[in-house]
């Protein structure tokens, strides 16, 4: 598992070598620009050559890429996208769920991720993405979900997200925040209260919790990057 | 390795048992109901070996024990096993079940002259001299949103939560909150005696000097800790992996 894993940050790595700075950040934006025409044009959709919930490995994606559901959500900032084309494929994240009216652990993860937010400067939305997913959907629609962002002042690139009730479960599943214990798992005021981030281009991951000190957090976020 | 064995002559070995984890606990017999000559805890002599019929370890625990093989025929082989039921990561559930799973195998496959013996005493502990304890600090073993927490608070490698002074001695008193789980605490540094276990002195292979101690649900552990050798900043932590990564650890420093 482990050589495996280090092949491919090798293949990055090798694949970064060879690209000069000023190159790679054209590179980025012709990927964002692409990214946004993937969002908004029904046409890309077919022209990417996915489904609506399925997907094909392409270039920038993770070795683990089949792993994660590709689910429809929607975003705080009112836009449609796919939780693996559009939110991780080949990125670096930070991932928790929350919901709006949490009184207990809540409020106090969210001020900590604000400051993540900070320290990360403007690494966040560039390279590195927040997203905050919802615990309760049916209650969390987009407009309580951009009150929540705007009352907490959270800036771009840290998305918060709701979707159909089932497939946010499936997301909670899949990644990880669930408590072994049923009667403590359903009980959503106890909620899994870790971050989960990771480098999905390089199936690097890792989690720690959201109240680990901010400038920690970003500190392992950072050591999710390739090293060059 | 698959079915590990190890071939033996008939004579004694001394081996440490080390649980290296990363979330189960153990409970180690012999197959052939031969006890264990324990001799170490935590890689501490004890004052006198004790004859042990098994032997408990959490994760890190280091456990010493003699096993006499001359009792047994050229051809027989017997199994070191964990007889102690544990069904998720929360811990043992103190049930015992025999046979065990096996762990690894003993061919007594020669004879050998043995002149070794087990000496009837060992190291004595150093004394515990209360005069030299200055504070007693409480540390609770507990868990917060899926993650596990000391005092409430996780992990934060910037933050001293207590500074302790060099050339003089504490009592820590380690509670598990009852949250169901068992935490196996490990203290860097120096070892540490343990004074009391659940208001009674603790039984006869924890007497010993030691830096992993067992909390079950609900335990309460009171620790004698000296401060001598170095300055500097160590950590204390759950040594169940998962609770340590998500974050029962915590920052002490030893200062001037």
């Amino acid at each position: 598992m482990r050589a495996r894993l280090n092949r491919h940050a090798n293949t990055a790595l090798k694949l970064r070598a060879k690209t000069k700075p000023q190159e790679r950040k054209c590179r980025t934006m012709t990927r964002r620009t692409l990214l946004a025409s993937f969002i908004f044009s029904p046409v890309a959709s077919v022209f990417s050559g996915r489904g609506a919930f399925g997907h094909i490995a392409s270039p920038g994606g993770g070795p683990r890429a089949g792993y994660f559901p590709n689910v429809v959500l929607w975003t705080h900032e009112n836009k449609t996208v796919q939780f693996y084309d559009d939110l991780i494929r080949g990125k670096i994240v930070l991932i928790n769920f929350m919901y709006a009216t949490c009184k207990g652990l809540c409020p106090r993860q969210t001020a900590n991720l604000m400051q993540v937010q900070k320290t990360l400067g403007d690494r966040i939305g560039r390279d590195i993405f927040m997203y905050s997913l919802t615990l309760k959907p049916e209650q969390d629609t987009l407009e309580v979900l951009r009150e929540y962002a705007t009352g907490h002042g959270v800036k771009p690139g840290w998305l918060f997200l709701t979707g159909k009730p089932g497939d946010i479960e499936k997301l909670r599943r899949k990644l990880g925040f669930v408590n072994s214990d049923p009667v403590r798992d359903g009980d959503k005021s106890k909620h899994i209260g870790v971050i989960l981030y990771g480098n999905e281009a390089l199936d690097r991951w890792a989690a720690c919790p959201a109240l680990t000190d901010a400038s920690e957090i970003a500190r392992y976020v950072l050591w999710m990057q390739a090293k060059d | 390795m698959i079915q590990p064995f190890l071939k033996v002559a008939g004579r004694k070995y001394r081996f440490r048992l080390l649980d290296v984890g990363p979330s189960r606990f153990y409970e180690f017999f012999l197959s052939s109901g031969q006890p264990f000559a324990l001799i170490a805890n935590d890689g501490n002599l004890l004052p006198a070996p004790l004859t042990v019929p098994s032997v408990r370890l959490g994760v890190a625990n280091r456990m010493d024990v003699i096993i006499d093989f001359s009792k047994y025929k050229l051809g027989d082989k017997l199994f070191l096993e964990n007889r102690l039921v544990q069904e998720d990561g929360t811990g043992p559930t103190g049930e015992l079940r025999n046979p065990g799973t096996q762990i690894l195998r003993f061919d007594v496959d020669r004879d050998a002259p043995d002149h070794s013996q087990v000496p009837s005493t060992l190291r004595p502990l150093p004394d515990i001299d209360l005069s030299q304890v200055v504070r007693t600090r409480r540390w609770v073993f507990g868990d917060d949103n899926g993650g596990w927490t000391i005092n409430g608070k996780f992990f934060n490698v910037n933050e001293v939560r207590a500074a302790a002074k060099q050339g003089t001695a504490e009592i820590g008193v380690l509670k598990n909150d009852g949250g169901g789980r068992s935490h196996p605490i490990h203290i860097h540094f120096e070892e540490f005696q343990i004074l009391s276990r659940n208001g009674q002195p603790p039984p006869p292979h924890e007497v010993s000097r030691k830096d992993v101690v067992i909390l079950g649900p609900d335990d309460e552990v009171r620790v004698f800790f000296r401060f001598r050798d170095f300055l500097g900043r160590y950590p204390m932590h759950c040594h169940n992996i998962v609770h340590e990564d998500h974050s029962m650890m915590l920052r002490w420093d030893v200062v001037p």
